[in-house]
């Protein structure tokens, strides 16, 4: 190697730019965060606050033209129509249903693949449970629908035992909907029971522990975050959508198509319908606040 | 009581092609401190785990007071472990965890926390129930996984490397405690280590673990004056073996001996007569290591081999040590000293 040979001009540039930064914080600080802080700012939280605001408007119920007059007609329509209500409870039920759900089946998969499986096959496993995610979101529902139709997969397994599918409808969306975002609920349970110390299963045992209580005592309270970790997604995701529904829903309303149908003829109302799962999701938050899963995520 | 808490018959344990523990029988009596001494690797953890329930032997039968426990699951078995890492509940406090046996045992909870803050004091932690363990040191951790053990009072209580993460200092100071603890509960202590010396100072009874079998079983004191085997011989204490030829023309009979380095004495003066029952061999000093209260002596034996020699520094200093390098030396033990190893 020479030592005498100087270093290439562009080296020297990069490098007393490398100098600067190291040197000045903030304008690193500035350089690494503008581009998030714009997108974030500007299209996220600005239009939800576009979302927000227009949901005070009214339209004209000849023209179904925007009317840009302060009013808060939505909202009491929203609270006091019961069609509404009921949709807005049903959402709010489908989501909690399918978190539950997800939460049950999850479990018992996570626990296998977390600590009961060869450590060897374990990436494997996960890579598996992923892999429906990769696949696309309508193709999966559709499946779904053939599964559910009428003579379909569903109907033909259960007919020997004398029962029939659920068609499609409320149930049919809840089993859609859970399948969708199971492997939400399923990573973030995986990964705690892996790092669950098996000296502490062991532990409890030796006190004197069966496993009923060793898992309502010790495995559920450490692996609670973590489970609502995974509802914050199953739960928002559930919340939010609205082709599932149409797909295999039936006649089944949620808060997703009311906003889907109301867009062209009344943008407000569709606007503070839009709001209602925003505001749920930020109470779930809250709520959920409180057991530490947002350390978690 | 006088009675057996343990026995071990004919135990073997193999995790795929490692055989962890290869044939052990033992018998531990109640109320002694008893410990399981051996390097990684003997099988000692796997013995204590099979006692606590946490392994299946493929072979042979535990019994503890005399009822056979091999099938039973660990929370049907009457003993308690503290665990190398104390595996305390992190999402519970420090009464919580002391308690935890006795609520699942369903003690009502007044008498439960009573016990809890009792077993707390025992260990010297008055005050530090409402904490959580990662608010505590390391020997508070000890402790607390100590007082959760014994709160629930085990027949027998298993302690697998429990002072291991300490220092220095609050080990030696853990040593005295533990062995006070016992001796003021009366429950027998099953107490593996790595560590000879702890095993020597807080035993009644200590059992040497080789390759997943028992080398060994006596009190500290037969255990490192009278080791049965070579292996024993080296690993607890320093080893010091003099063999083969060597062996013969000093000793009189062939044979493998050890010899404990602070039994042997080192004579300067040729003048000194030798004493009765003693044996004596001459060499050259090849190497000194002065170590503050005592000075070790390398000797290349005239005979062939080479013998470390301890003596107290009672008057020597480290600069007179030094001179000692390549000088003629006699060194001295008692008949009674060398202890002859099965070949």
């Amino acid at each position: 190697m020479t030592t005498d040979v100087p270093p290439a001009a562009g080296r020297g540039t990069v490098r007393r730019l490398a100098g600067t930064l190291h040197r000045r914080p903030r304008l690193r600080l500035a350089l690494l965060l503008t581009g998030p802080l714009l997108w974030l700012s500007v299209l996220y939280l600005g239009s939800l606050a576009v979302l927000f605001v227009s949901a005070f408007w009214t339209t004209d119920s000849f023209t179904s033209q925007v009317v840009k007059v302060w009013s808060t007609d939505n909202f009491h329509a929203l609270f006091t129509t019961p069609v509404y209500r009921q949709v807005v409870l049903r959402s709010v039920g489908v989501a909690l249903a399918v978190t539950v759900l997800c939460a049950v089946i999850a479990f018992p998969l996570a626990f296998y693949t977390a600590r009961v499986a060869r450590p060897q096959r374990r990436p494997l496993l996960v890579v598996a449970i992923l892999t429906p995610l990769w696949a696309s979101y309508l193709v999966k529902v559709y499946a779904w629908r053939l599964i559910l139709s009428e003579g379909g997969l569903a109907d033909w397994m259960l007919a020997p035992f004398g029962l029939s599918g659920p068609g499609y409808g409320l149930p049919a969306t809840v089993l859609t909907l859970t399948y969708l975002w199971l492997p939400y609920m399923v990573l973030p349970l995986h990964t705690a029971l892996e790092q669950l110390p098996a000296g502490l299963l062991e532990a409890s045992a030796d006190l004197g522990a069966r496993p009923g209580r060793t898992f309502r005592s010790v495995v559920l309270p450490m692996v609670l975050p973590s489970v609502a970790a995974g509802s914050v997604f199953t739960f928002s995701l559930s919340l939010g959508d609205y082709i599932t529904v149409q797909i295999v829903g039936g006649k089944t309303q949620l808060i997703g198509n009311l906003v889907y149908s109301n867009i062209e003829l009344n943008l407000p109302m569709a606007a503070a319908l839009g709001t209602v799962p925003v505001a749920v999701i930020v109470l779930y938050l809250l709520a959920i606040r409180r057991t530490g899963a947002l350390n978690s995520l | 009581m006088e009675g057996r808490a343990i026995r071990l018959q004919g135990l073997r344990k193999s995790f795929g092609d490692t055989t962890a523990v290869a044939g052990v029988d033992l018998e531990i009596r109640d109320g002694e401190f008893f410990s399981m001494l051996g390097p990684s690797g003997s099988g000692k953890t796997t013995v204590l785990r099979l006692v606590a329930g946490f392994e299946t032997p493929d072979r042979g039968r535990i019994e503890l007071a005399g009822q056979d426990v091999t099938g039973l699951a660990p929370f049907e078995r009457d003993v308690h472990t503290v665990f190398q890492d104390y595996a305390l509940f992190p999402h519970m406090t420090v009464e919580q965890n002391v308690a935890y046996g006795l609520k699942v045992r369903r003690v009502p909870k007044a008498e439960r926390l009573v016990r809890a803050r009792k077993a707390l004091a025992e260990v010297g932690l008055e005050g530090y129930g409402p904490r959580r363990p990662a608010q505590l040191s390391g020997g508070q951790r000890q402790r607390v996984a100590l007082a959760r053990a014994l709160v629930g009072r085990p027949r027998v209580l298993l302690l697998d490397e429990p002072l291991g993460a300490l220092d220095l200092k609050l080990r030696e100071r853990m040593q005295v405690e533990l062995k006070a603890i016992q001796r003021e509960v009366g429950i027998t202590f099953v107490f593996v280590t790595h560590d000879q010396e702890e095993a020597l100072t807080m035993s009644d009874r200590i059992a040497v673990l080789d390759r997943g079998r028992i080398a060994q079983v006596g009190t500290p004191a037969e255990i490192y004056e009278r080791p049965a085997t070579p292996f024993v011989a080296s690993f607890v204490g320093t080893s010091n073996l003099l063999e083969g030829e060597a062996a013969h023309r000093i000793t009189g009979s062939p044979g493998t001996y050890n010899i404990r380095p602070e039994k042997i004495r080192v004579l300067k003066d040729a003048a000194e007569p030798d004493e009765p029952e003693h044996t004596t061999a001459t060499g050259t000093v090849a190497e000194v290591v002065y170590l503050g209260d005592a000075t070790r002596f390398l000797v290349d034996l005239d005979g062939g081999g080479r013998l470390t020699a301890l003596q107290q520094n009672l008057e020597t200093s480290s600069a007179d040590v030094a001179a000692y390098r390549g000088t003629r030396v006699r060194l001295q033990w008692h008949h009674r000293h060398a202890v002859r190893l099965p070949s």
